[in-house]
């Protein structure tokens, strides 16, 4: 068997042992190591492949890994396999080396909890879960990672069950963990329908098969790959908690934060992206769901942006900030520059794990304060959490050679060149926006002056399990984004675009269904650079004026523009309106008539009916059954005289 | 012909083993079960081994009498694995019960052969030899607590009526013999294939009554009376083998001996009466088995019933005559030996002298009292109940689309109508086990090695749920 079977085996088995046996393990130290190790072997695994598929030509580097048979039955032919190719593999070495970074903060981060190994085994299983939803050779096999991230999701989501959460009808963590899990549900159906289409239509649900035959059932353009599409993406803006579905998102930091900054912003989020890049081709086949894509995406961008600017919970502000860089993600696919879309995952992956464990640290420094409008000066106390956070916040604002500059400005430029110059103007709104959130928050946790209650308060450093991983991740994110630098750039300093020439023919075949521009647009494109370097730090500036002294002055300009800020702070009342309309309506129809009367008077009254028929069988066969064997005797005599008769003299 | 000695390897190392050691063993050394029971868990290892190793190897052996390897070595290696794994719940069950006699288990041994020769059977005489054989072994079994009458009182209901469904299968034998002057299965299948008979009535009332034997022992409508009752009065240890080998074994003589005789689409009139006739008992077994079911408040009991059920869903597969419809009843055997076997041993560890503790009422709670045997129960029953993803699902699934193929809808239609009437008392059990307080205090309980066996079942109830293709690529050798 091939070496990448093992991949997602490893932290299955991590799952098994510290879940069967953690509560026997005790010592907190070895579980860690169960639970990292396990991670650390697959990134190993992930990282030999990823060496050997650079020693063979593009077209080569993919494997395809059968496991088993998973069903067969007659036509239906479910086999669980792999397949490693620079898609699976790039999204695996996310997903196992930031997990592995993740799960060894986890270590000194859910210190002393009661439930240290449950958080581990959940994070193991997660993590499983999401390898099998990368790695899947069909749809099928996706799905089930799918779904099993969203329950890993769900558990991790409620994981302090006990504690109280706020939010709109939530007052438990464990409401918002089934918030999470309802909205998905909603999106998943969409997935199923899609799968069940797909599988009408091919007879498989194999990717490359489906790939290969597509444009030749279909014509590119015609109304049932946009259905499909369309259903996919439905399951998309779910999981990766985009407009209509993206409300469970800023709930769902109620978990633990590791658990935010691995499922909820580096890697689980990223799975509709990721479903989109594999099937290219489909979504490439139907303009009017890029089209889709492309509109939600950016309109999903500047909405959470602008909500992140009002917002106080440390954590909440970085997941509307996860939000919003995920429409950026879904902009890129819709205009077709499915290679931007996955590089931007990849920075992403970087700061915004960074920034979330980066807040850890604050939280766990702060005695679980979460409110930035109590912090201030954490800077002398936390001096590597406060670098680190600052050198994320630089990476996602889109300061030039941070990672997330290059990324981003790929997105935007291709949003003008493949879309409009409307396109690229909303996308730099959304993008100010971004630079100056984040620098509101990071003003107002480590910069200005303390307004915490220094008697009960004692802000320290994090514990080196803690600070390494933020230093490493640092480090990626600073640096990360020179993989994929722009044509122009790389044309200047002789860097070649390393993501692009890796994920080419991944993207080959979906890219000769769009339209090409050919041409020469260097200076434009430096061009457009410098404004949105220029958007960048005119956000940070502002938000520097503003916040350099405290709140004081926000709060001025906020009761001046009363209005804006009621909306953005209720963040445009969608859970209210979705109350409302969705979920009002529903709660009545159910309890009034599905309850009340559908299911007490109609089932109830079949059921009993059912139930009583049977219970009257059941006493005629019991007067049967008599326990005495002349009888039984008797009517086997009697079976088998019908039986002959039935047999010799039937016709 | 003469002997392939490799092929019959499982088989003649069984019988030295019963027959020339075991008996010497029992002979001289007096009192020591531990002895006896360590050598008949070796007995049925190697014999298990030995039947893996001849599994590809097919082919007919004593004189065309005797098949090799393929199915017949996976049916070896199924009743040895049930051998192995009741006689692990059963030592500690009967010591508890104060009843260990090492005869239980040379019994035991002797009842896997006869077993074996049924699943190997090639002509009709071996295949009566290994029904006897399997079948005398149980009555003694049956009757193993002989201080209890609820146990004399099984075993002589189970001799009595076996006797007489005995008598019909040798009947039928004979008539079959008669009428095609053959005992070989291969000369019998070409005689009904060309028709050349020329007594068509005889054959027709043979293959009937050799039907009749065979779903007594499989415990389908009308010859299942026994079934509750004998399973009832016996050793608990002895209804889950008898209940879940045994079935096993009378289906794997059914599945050579009917596509003998009732060969789909065959020049012979009654094969289509036939079909129908087996589709009606299948049919009404399951019904009876399950409504049953429903009306018992004794856990054993309703283990017994849903035996019966069981055999009615089997017997769909036997109905569609097809390849298909024989594998999904080899895979759904499997899969019920180990819940239904679990299922009992868990009713086994919990029971209590004078049958005592196997009302649902005393499963109350069990959860807080035993979680780790209620789970296992939970799992069982789910399984049985045939819910996704344990094994019982997949089983039922195949033996559904198979009865569907060959054009039984309406039987299948009944088939999933009694599937959910049986939820009902399954699920009630795990209902009463999770969702009700313990009445009094619990007592402990000491599974000792049925801790092994539960293990194992619980394993391959998992394992034949989210791999049944292992199982499945096994069949690709069977023809």
């Amino acid at each position: 068997m091939n070496s990448a079977a093992l991949i997602p085996l490893f932290p299955l088995l991590g799952f098994l042992v510290i879940g069967l046996f953690g509560k026997q393990l005790k010592s907190e130290r070895l579980i860690g190591i169960i639970g990292s190790g396990a991670i650390l072997a697959s990134f190993a695994i992930a990282v030999s492949i990823f060496f050997s598929f650079l020693g063979m030509p593009g077209e080569e580097r993919s494997m395809h890994v059968p496991v088993y048979t998973w069903i067969s039955t007659g036509a239906f032919t479910v086999n669980i396999a792999y397949q490693v190719d620079q898609l699976s593999l790039l999204f695996t070495l996310i997903i196992t080396g930031i997990g592995f970074l993740i799960h060894v903060y986890s270590i000194g981060y859910m210190h002393g909890d009661k439930s240290f190994s449950r958080f581990f085994a959940y994070l193991n299983l997660f993590v499983f879960m999401m390898l099998n939803l990368v790695l899947a050779d069909n749809f099928l096999l996706t799905f089930l990672g799918w779904e099993g991230v969203g329950l890993a999701s769900y558990l991790l989501i409620g994981f302090w069950y006990e504690r109280k959460f706020e939010g709109t009808g939530i007052v438990y963590t464990g409401d918002a963990a089934k918030k999470a899990f309802i909205v998905n549900r909603i999106g998943d159906f969409g997935v199923l329908i899609a799968m069940f289409i797909l599988f009408n239509t091919f007879g498989t649900l194999s990717y490359s098969e489906i790939a290969a035959q597509a444009p030749t059932v279909w014509a590119p353009g015609t109304a049932m790959v946009s259905v499909v599409t369309l259903l996919l993406f439905l399951g998309c803006t779910g999981k990766s908690a985009q407009i209509p579905l993206g409300i469970w998102l800023p709930d769902a930091m109620a978990g633990p934060t590791p658990v935010s900054a691995l499922i909820h912003a580096a890697t689980m989020v990223t799975s509709g992206i990721f479903l989109i890049a594999r099937n290219n081709v489909l979504f490439a086949m139907s303009p009017s769901t890029m089209a889709v894509v492309t509109g939600i995406g950016i309109t999903t961008a500047l909405i959470a942006g602008t909500i992140g600017i009002v917002q106080n919970d440390i954590k909440k502000v970085l997941a509307y900030s996860t939000v919003s860089q995920l429409g950026f993600m879904f902009t890129a696919l819709g205009v077709g520059a499915f290679t931007a879309g996955v590089f931007h995952v990849m920075t992403h992956a970087f700061f915004k794990a960074l920034l979330f464990l980066g807040s850890g640290s604050v939280i766990h420094g702060m005695h679980e304060q979460q409110d930035i409008q109590k912090m201030g000066g954490l800077k002398k106390y936390m001096p590597t959490t406060y670098k680190t956070f600052l050198i994320g916040t630089l990476a996602i604002s889109g300061i030039p050679f941070f990672s997330g500059f290059f990324s981003k400005d790929e997105i935007l430029w291709m949003g003008f060149l493949n879309g409009s110059p409307i396109l690229w103007g909303v996308g730099a709104v959304a993008a100010f926006t971004t630079a100056f959130y984040m620098w509101r928050l990071t003003s107002l946790t480590f910069l200005g002056e303390e307004r915490f209650d220094h008697h009960h308060v004692h802000p320290h450093e994090s514990p080196a399990t803690m600070t390494i991983p933020l230093i490493v991740l640092a480090v990626l994110s600073a640096f990360g984004g020179f993989l994929g630098v722009p044509h122009v750039i790389g044309h200047a300093l002789h860097i070649p675009n390393l993501l692009e020439g890796w994920l080419d023919p991944i993207f080959e075949r979906g890219m000769s269904f769009l339209p090409k521009h050919v041409g020469d647009h260097a200076m434009l494109e430096w061009g457009l650079m410098g404004a949105s370097t220029v958007i960048a730090i005119a956000g940070i500036m502002l938000a520097k004026s503003i916040y350099s002294k405290g709140t004081e002055r926000a709060e001025g300009i906020a009761a001046r523009m009363k209005g804006i800020y009621t909306l953005l702070w209720n963040k445009y009342y969608v859970d209210e309106v979705y109350n409302f309309a969705v979920i009002g309506p529903i709660l009545a129809v159910s309890r009034d008539f599905l309850w009340k009367i559908f299911d007490v008077k109609i089932i109830d009254g079949i059921v009993n009916g059912s139930a009583s028929t049977v219970g009257a069988g059941a006493a005629a066969l019991r007067k049967i059954q008599s326990g005495v064997a002349q009888n039984y005797a008797l009517l086997m005599m009697v079976g088998i005289i019908a039986f002959l008769a039935w047999v010799t003299l039937g016709r | 012909m003469g002997i392939d000695l490799f092929g019959s390897l499982p088989l003649v190392v069984i019988w030295l083993a019963l027959g020339g050691v075991g008996i010497v063993i029992q002979a001289f050394v007096r009192d020591n079960t531990r002895l006896v029971f360590g050598y008949y868990i070796s007995t049925l290892i190697a014999t298990g081994v030995l039947a893996a190793l001849t599994f590809g190897h097919t082919g007919l052996t004593f004189d065309g009498m005797v098949t090799m390897g393929g199915s017949g070595a996976f049916f070896d290696i199924l009743f040895c694995v049930t051998g192995i794994l009741t006689m692990l719940a059963a030592r500690p069950y009967l010591q508890r019960e104060d009843s260990e006699i090492d005869e239980f288990y040379t019994l035991l041994v002797s009842a896997v052969s006869g077993m074996m020769l049924m699943a190997h059977a090639n002509n009709l005489v071996v295949l009566f030899v290994g029904v006897e054989l399997m079948s005398i072994s149980f009555y003694v079994m049956a009757g193993f607590f002989r201080k209890s009458i609820r146990s004399i009182e099984a075993a002589l209901k189970y001799f009595l009526l076996g006797a007489f469904a005995t008598g019909f299968l040798v009947y039928g034998m004979a008539l079959v013999y008669g009428s095609t002057n053959a005992l070989d299965y291969a000369t019998i299948t070409s005689v009904v294939r060309a028709g050349t008979t020329p007594f068509p009535m005889l054959l027709a009332a043979g293959v009937t009554l050799m039907a009749v034997g065979l779903c007594f022992k499989i415990a389908a409508f009308p010859f299942h009376q026994w079934a509750p009752d004998v399973y009832q009065g016996s050793p608990t240890v002895v209804s889950a083998f008898m209940s879940t080998a045994g079935k096993a074994a009378a289906f794997s003589a059914f599945i050579p001996a009917f596509t003998m005789l009732m060969p789909v689409g065959a020049g012979a009139s009654y094969v289509m009466n036939m079909q129908l006739a087996l589709a009606v008992i299948a049919a009404v077994t399951m019904l009876v088995g399950n409504i049953s079911a429903v009306a018992q408040s004794n856990v054993k009991r309703m283990l017994a019933f849903s035996s019966v059920a069981h055999a009615g869903y089997l017997l769909m597969g036997i109905v569609s005559g097809t390849a298909a419809g024989h594998q999904a009843i080899v895979f759904y055997l499997t899969a019920y030996t180990f819940m239904q076997l679990g299922a009992f041993v868990i009713v086994s560890i919990l029971e209590r002298e004078n049958d005592g503790h196997l009302e649902f009422s005393d499963y109350a709670g069990l959860s807080k009292t035993h979680p780790v045997l209620a789970f296992l129960m939970a799992m069982f029953m789910f399984s049985l109940a045939g819910i996704p993803p344990f094994a019982g699902f997949f089983g039922k699934y195949m033996l559904f689309i198979a009865a569907i193929d060959s054009g039984f809808t309406w039987l299948t239609i009944i088939a999933v109508v009694s599937s959910v009437i049986s939820v009902y008392f399954y699920l009630g059990l795990v209902v009463k086990m999770y969702f009700s307080d313990p009445v009094g205090e619990g007592h402990a309980t000491n599974p000792g090695t049925a801790a092994l066996t539960l293990g194992v079942a619980a394993a391959f109830t998992v394992l034949l749920g989210v791999l049944p293709s292992v199982l499945q690529s096994m069949f690709t050798a069977f023809h």
